[in-house]
């Protein structure tokens, strides 16, 4: 039974067709890769699943609900979290408080309460603290919890991200290319992450460029064009079709993926 | 039919200032990103500079033109010691410091000039000309004749000439306008002074009929910039019919419906506009990237 | 230590009622305490402005149209309806939250300067309406404002209005600081970087906006009220343009998203023109230099920069 299966998604923006009848399904679990030239509609996509924009064909759903139309804020409650390509950090907030935004759906507590400061704010204050230390351990920057986001490097604010992605509690993560800009060593940790994510139940989907990375982690990959798929399967499978080949990876980068799978 | 008419021609009238200070809003927002709320003081300079000068002795002319020439100064101050610092300040500060700018230079007015109203003499007497019905000032044909000379003026200056291209060059993509060897800075002073000078001609030529004094900018800013906003933002020509609607709006309306609330059409413009249609009548529509 | 200490919300209580203890002990006279008491009420309306620029981010170029709203309201309810002052004082402060919550659902749409006019637009309005609406405002000389009685208790004079301000402020101010350290000001702080991340992140990004709006117009309404009652006068220049960007002038100058800022920027800008009476028609010349030069100069305000000064000092 997926949990995330999305169907036929359509969208243009005046008269260019982004995104033409692309449908894919996750399970819980699963690392699912999208990839494709830039372009090709990977954003956008990602976009439609999120309610970031409203499709104009298809259906997502997910648990068997559909969640066309909700607004973003909505989704996350249904259990779907995002992060996204140009980072999008609270650079006014310190690191652990970024995380404490992820648990606002998870937190108990009015705005009357807030605006008098009754005892319960205290404690929800603590409680949410102590979940978001807990999640920034999980992604490595526990030492960074009370430094002004701001100051971060680019590697430790991806995963920043996508430590307030996992506040919510999601059943479906979807990561906008989450190594971007990433050195080696900084992949390797996102690297790592995401596996021990998938590991612990949830759901993956992310677009990435790094061909390493992606057929390194991935349990399926779906590769886009012009808006279209072009082929979607294992790592091995997508890697040795000739359409793709062709289109994208090149013989270079299909030896490239046959050396990252060893 | 014969108040409609007067109605009309009032409405015109101020309309054109209207528009001119819209126009204003434009070149500088254009170059710049700013929404320049100094704007309406350069209508403020014209008129009560030429109105000092001229009392001190100089023929209207040349007090005129000296005082177009101060308003000048004080846009290309406004935009070496106010905004050039700023650059890369939020909208909101800039708002901010062009509020600050328009504040101050109200404030210096009220020293250097006085805190009375003012009038000029019409340039061709003031014996009402029958039209239709009605009757026109002659001063009013001044101000639409002046304003519709202002229009032709710098839609030549933008579309035939070379450095009017860099202006326009430079509002559509500054990066690329520097690429191209364009001096931005100098890009932007032309268009904070062209501003300057063309609030400070529409003040010269509307003070004969509606007065001056140190703070009638803010008034004039308010509408000019609900015309900018109808017409939409950064469109010359949204400008001129903006300017001309609003204008049109306030004299029926104050005609028709109530006197006293003549300045909240204006107003309410903005809110219409903002609500209903924020790109005003000639804007286009535009995409957010995430 | 020190450092956790410049930032937690009872220091910040702690300086202001030490300050507001210590005014009356040094004020040579009356008139000083009158003007302090100008200077908490003033920061009442400032710091709602703090909850919605700082906190939120959203611009309001119209905050003293709220003023307005509180100060006709106290005016208008005994003069006209027959009503106490103190209940035309909770009345009137319902009466903003409730225009400010049919107002803010569509203003609240826009963002950056289109919201900064559209507030502005909106300000204008209310300011035409009090001085238009003649037979019900007094029209531009405005009208007179009965005195203020709670429970049997008329207060009247200098050192009385002295004490219900800062009183009114420092509840304002705790509640203000409140917000700031709960689940609805991370939220309001959120949407101000990234409004996209926070809806990302379950925020229901327009309500937050919304409350913040509605909470600033209260706050600026119950300063109207108390301001009108003290004065026992109201004109429609309250609610004027000029006052809206001062309000602006206080919060950024003193600090955005501070509250001890609110109150040092409105201090600021009521003392100052105290100070230079001798050369009152410089006023608004220097007002206007104050604000183009902080916003150039100083951005972030006087509070938050002396923070940052101590902190990188302090071991």
């Amino acid at each position: 039974m997926s949990l995330l299966s999305v169907s036929d998604l359509g969208i243009s923006f005046g008269g260019v067709v982004a995104v033409d009848g692309i449908g894919f399904s996750v399970s819980p679990g699963e690392v699912f890769s999208i990839i494709g030239p830039n372009g090709a509609g990977k954003t956008t996509l990602f976009n439609l699943v999120t309610g970031i924009y409203r499709p104009q064909r298809g259906d997502v759903r997910l648990d068997g609900q559909s969640m066309i139309g909700q607004s973003p804020h909505l989704l996350v409650r249904r259990g779907m979290a995002r992060t996204f390509q140009n980072l999008q950090i609270f650079f006014r907030m310190t690191t652990i408080e970024n995380v404490m935004v992820g648990r606002h759906l998870t937190e108990r507590s009015s705005f009357l309460a807030d605006l008098l400061g009754l005892p319960g704010v205290a404690r929800q204050n603590r409680l949410t603290r102590e979940a978001a230390f807990a999640l920034l351990e999980r992604v490595g920057l526990a030492a960074y919890a009370d430094v002004n986001a701001g100051s971060l490097p680019y590697g430790a604010l991806k995963r920043l991200e996508i430590a307030r992605a996992l506040a919510a509690e999601p059943k479906v993560l979807l990561l906008d290319e989450p190594a971007a800009g990433c050195n080696a060593i900084e992949t390797e940790a996102i690297d790592a992450l995401i596996v021990e994510i998938a590991r612990s139940g949830t759901a993956v989907v992310l677009i990435e460029h790094d061909m390493k990375l992606v057929m390194r982690i991935s349990d399926r990959i779906l590769v886009l064009a012009q808006g279209r798929r072009l082929a979607e399967g294992t790592p091995r499978a997508v890697r040795d079709d000739p359409a793709v080949i062709a289109a994208y990876l090149g013989d270079h980068g299909s030896r490239e993926a046959g050396r990252a799978r060893g | 039919m014969a108040e409609f008419l007067q109605l009309l021609f009032s409405g015109l009238t101020v309309g054109a200032v209207y528009a001119l200070v819209a126009l204003g809003f434009t070149l500088i927002y254009n170059a710049s990103d700013v929404i320049n709320f100094a704007q309406g003081d350069f209508v403020m300079i014209g008129g009560m500079a030429t109105v000092f000068l001229a009392a001190a002795g100089l023929s209207l002319p040349l007090a005129a033109f000296i005082a177009i020439l101060a308003a000048v100064a004080v846009g290309l101050l406004l935009h070496r010691l106010a905004i050039e610092p700023a650059r890369g300040a939020s909208p909101v500060a800039l708002i901010m410091i062009t509020i600050g700018a328009s504040i101050f230079i109200k404030g210096v007015a009220q020293i250097v000039f006085d805190k009375q109203f003012h009038s000029l003499p019409a340039f061709t007497g003031s014996d009402p000309i029958a039209l239709g019905g009605a009757t026109i000032l002659p001063q009013s044909l001044w101000v639409i004749g002046g304003a519709i000379v202002l229009f032709a003026a710098l839609y030549l200056f933008l579309e035939r000439t070379l450095l009017g291209k860099a202006v326009l060059a430079t509002a559509a993509n500054r990066l690329a306008a520097r690429l191209v060897g364009i001096n931005v800075k100098v890009i932007l002073a032309l268009a904070f002074g062209v501003s300057a000078a063309i609030g400070a001609i529409a003040g010269v030529l509307v003070t004969p009929i509606t007065l001056t004094r140190y703070d009638i900018g803010t008034l004039f800013a308010l509408k000019g910039f609900a015309a900018a906003m109808v017409g939409g933002m950064g469109h010359p020509l949204g400008a001129v019919v903006g300017g001309v609607l609003i204008g049109l709006m306030e004299a029926l309306g104050a005609g028709y419906i109530s006197s006293t609330y003549k300045d909240g059409v204006a107003f309410l413009a903005i809110l219409l506009v903002l609500f209903f249609m924020p790109r005003g009548l000639f804007g286009g529509g535009s995409v957010e990237r995430v | 230590m020190l450092k956790g200490a410049l930032r937690s919300r009872w220091t910040t209580l702690a300086v202001l009622a030490l300050v507001m203890a210590i005014v009356p002990l040094i004020a040579p006279s009356a008139f000083y305490l009158r003007v302090a008491a100008l200077v908490w009420i003033f920061a009442l309306a400032a710091l709602g402005l703090t909850i919605l620029m700082g906190y939120a981010g959203q611009v309001s170029l119209g905050h003293a149209g709220f003023l307005g709203v509180g100060a006709y309201g106290v005016a208008i309810g005994p003069a006209h309806l027959g009503l106490s002052p103190l209940l035309s004082l909770f009345l009137a402060a319902a009466l903003s939250g409730v225009i400010a919550y049919l107002v803010g659902r569509p203003i609240l749409r826009l963002k950056g300067y289109y919201l900064a006019i559209a507030t502005l637009g909106f300000g204008l309005i209310l300011a035409l309406i009090f001085q238009s609406e003649s037979a019900v405002t007094g029209g531009p000389d405005g009208m007179a404002v009965a005195r203020l009685t709670v429970f049997g208790w008329r207060i009247a004079g200098a050192v009385q209005w002295y004490w219900v301000s800062a009183g009114v402020l420092l509840v304002g101010a705790w509640i203000a600081l409140n917000v700031a350290d709960s689940p609805s000001g991370r939220a309001l702080r959120a949407l101000h970087d990234s409004e996209v991340a926070a809806a990302g992140a379950g925020v229901d990004v327009a309500a937050k906006k919304l409350a913040a709006f509605v909470v600033a117009a209260v706050y600026a309404a119950i300063a109207g009220g108390l301001l009108a009652c003290m004065n026992g006068l109201i004109t429609p220049d309250a609610a004027s343009f000029m006052h809206s960007v001062e309000f602006v002038a206080m919060v950024i100058i003193g600090g955005l998203g501070s509250v001890l800022g609110a109150v040092v920027g409105a201090a600021f800008l009521i003392v100052l023109p105290q100070a230079l009476t001798s050369l009152q028609e410089y006023e608004q010349a220097v007002l206007g230099l104050l604000i183009m030069v902080f916003m150039i100069v100083l951005p972030a305000g006087i509070v938050p920069s002396l923070r940052n000064w101590l902190t990188e000092r302090l071991p």
